[in-house]
């Protein structure tokens, strides 16, 4: 594919500004790799953080959802709207309050994950297999018991499948915050990049986004099927 | 054989403090005009209920999928105290209220796949309310891998439930009802999701471990029935009631002998009248 791309550039005698070939891109990431890497370091700590708050955020919300009904009929609409707006609409508001830094991309990447995690675990939750439940109950376990021994068990494998899905899409909610305001990360770069025309940085920072995403994909996904053991 | 059998009961049970007396005598239970039917249904499921199941040995309820020997397996384990209404009168003896003394073991053998053979046994010990200390808990576990070994899976201990076959897993699935060591096991067809030989085997090593408790099975195999029952009864109409079925004076497990088979026969021809 490197040489399909090279090819063009080289055959179709692309500007370096419009599609920089791979050799250029190349070039730049070892030219500039400590700016790079600094960035990408923001980058992976607001990813990684957003993850942390909007798996957290997400397993409470399914919790509450699960133990209090009442809470489900206000708290699902809330669920939907915070999906319905999107983030970029929000992203605005979330800088003027939380400010430049960090805060606001944690705030959006744990936003654009927070729904699938919410919605996958509380499914999870609410499917485990009547057998165990009923096996449970003649044990005589309270519902606490239930909950800690049987349910919230029975419930990883779909909470697994809401973590695999927060990891591809956590980076986009991450990358976006930069780009709405920020003063680093890849996202940042890649903005500056492209009002100079550095096109070749660009496409640097972006071939690093690539694959911090698609490394932090199969971390996690082998994570996971270390600690879920009996998941097919 | 004998002995060996009653000396483990002996310690079963002394490794349980504490349980209350009741435990370690055997209940005799009885329902007379028992009649269920559930919220949610038109029509009653049971009616005219009149069951006595003898302490202490094993009562075989037989009827096809859906006449509703479930329902009343399901009512005795009290999981379905808020979907039925019932009525009749339900009596135990020594008097004692059913759902604290019970073990229940499914058709499918419901082990926790994220639990080891092990902890699965122990499921039990660990849902009880009472408070374990640690001398306890050494003599739970040690109470745990005495019963693996009875079942023959000494070895497996720590293996995850997946990785064994249908039979073993409902091996553990007795294990771990014999550590709940309740007087009263209920059985839901546990043994009808295996091959013939297993099953056979599955019978015999559930009777033998058993033998001191009082034993409701339920299932639709005329042959299981008679081979374990030392009181049979058949669920038949809709809704149902049960009737008492005379059973070869043989010793239980029965070899299935040629009064065992035309017994088998005359179930089956009232069985089949059911299906048309």
């Amino acid at each position: 594919m490197l040489a399909v791309w090279q090819a063009i550039v080289v055959f179709f005698e692309m500007p370096a500004f419009i599609l920089p070939s791979p050799v250029d891109v190349f070039d730049r990431l070892i030219e500039r790799h400590s700016i790079l890497l600094k960035h990408s370091w923001v980058t992976a700590q607001e990813i990684m953080l957003g993850l942390l708050f909007g798996v957290s955020l997400g397993l409470l919300f399914a919790l509450q959802m699960l133990l209090f009904k009442p809470v489900k009929r206000w708290l699902l609409p809330l669920l939907i709207a915070s999906q319905a707006i999107p983030v970029f609409a929000i992203a605005p508001v979330l800088m003027l309050w939380l400010g430049y830094g960090i805060a606001s991309k944690i705030v959006m990447a744990a936003l654009i994950i927070f729904f699938p995690i919410t919605t996958c675990c509380y499914d999870g939750l609410r499917s485990t297999p009547v057998g165990y439940l009923d096996l449970a109950k003649t044990m005589g376990a309270s519902k606490r018991q239930m909950l800690r021994h049987i349910q919230l068990p029975a419930a990883l494998p779909a909470l697994a499948s809401g973590v695999r899905v927060a990891v591809v899409i956590a980076p986009i909610g991450a990358v976006a915050g930069e780009w709405v305001g920020s003063s680093a990360g890849l996202g940042y770069l890649m903005l500056q990049a492209n009002a100079r025309m550095m096109i070749d940085e660009m496409f640097a920072a972006l071939f690093i986004l690539s694959v911090l995403s698609i490394t932090l994909y199969f971390v996690a996904d082998w994570l996971l099927k270390k600690m879920i053991p009996w998941e097919m | 054989m004998g002995r060996s059998i009653t000396s483990l009961v002996v310690t079963v049970m002394s490794a349980n403090p504490a349980a209350p007396v009741s435990q370690s005598s055997a209940i005799r239970i009885a329902i007379s005009d028992g009649y269920l039917r559930y919220h949610d249904s038109q029509a009653a499921t049971l009616t005219g209920l009149n069951i006595e199941v003898p302490a202490g040995a094993w009562t075989c309820i037989l009827g096809r999928s859906g006449c509703g020997k479930s329902s009343l397996l399901r009512y005795l384990a009290n999981l379905l105290h808020d979907k039925v209404d019932w009525s009749g009168e339900l009596t135990t003896e020594p008097h004692c209220d059913l759902q604290h003394h019970i073990a229940y073991m499914a058709q499918q053998d419901l082990l926790m796949p994220w639990l080891s053979v092990l902890d699965n046994v122990m499921l039990s010990t660990k849902l009880s309310r009472a408070p374990r200390s640690t001398a306890i808990r050494d003599s739970q576990l040690a109470q745990a891998r005495e019963l693996l070994h009875q079942v023959g899976l000494a070895d497996k201990a720590d293996y995850l439930p997946q990785q064994l076959s249908g039979g073993m897993r409902q091996r553990v699935a007795l294990a771990r009802t014999l550590m709940q060591d309740k007087p009263v096991v209920l059985m839901d067809e546990p043994f009808s999701a295996l091959d013939a030989v297993s099953r056979y085997r599955l019978q015999n090593l559930a009777f033998e471990l058993l033998q001191a408790k009082t034993v409701v099975l339920i299932t639709h195999d005329p042959q299981e029935a008679i081979r374990l029952a030392s009181r049979l009864y058949i669920m038949q109409g809709r809704p149902a009631s049960a009737e008492s079925l005379l059973l070869p004076l043989s010793q239980v497990p029965r070899a299935i002998d040629a009064e065992c088979a035309g017994l088998q026969q005359t179930i089956m021809t009232r069985l089949a009248l059911d299906y048309e």
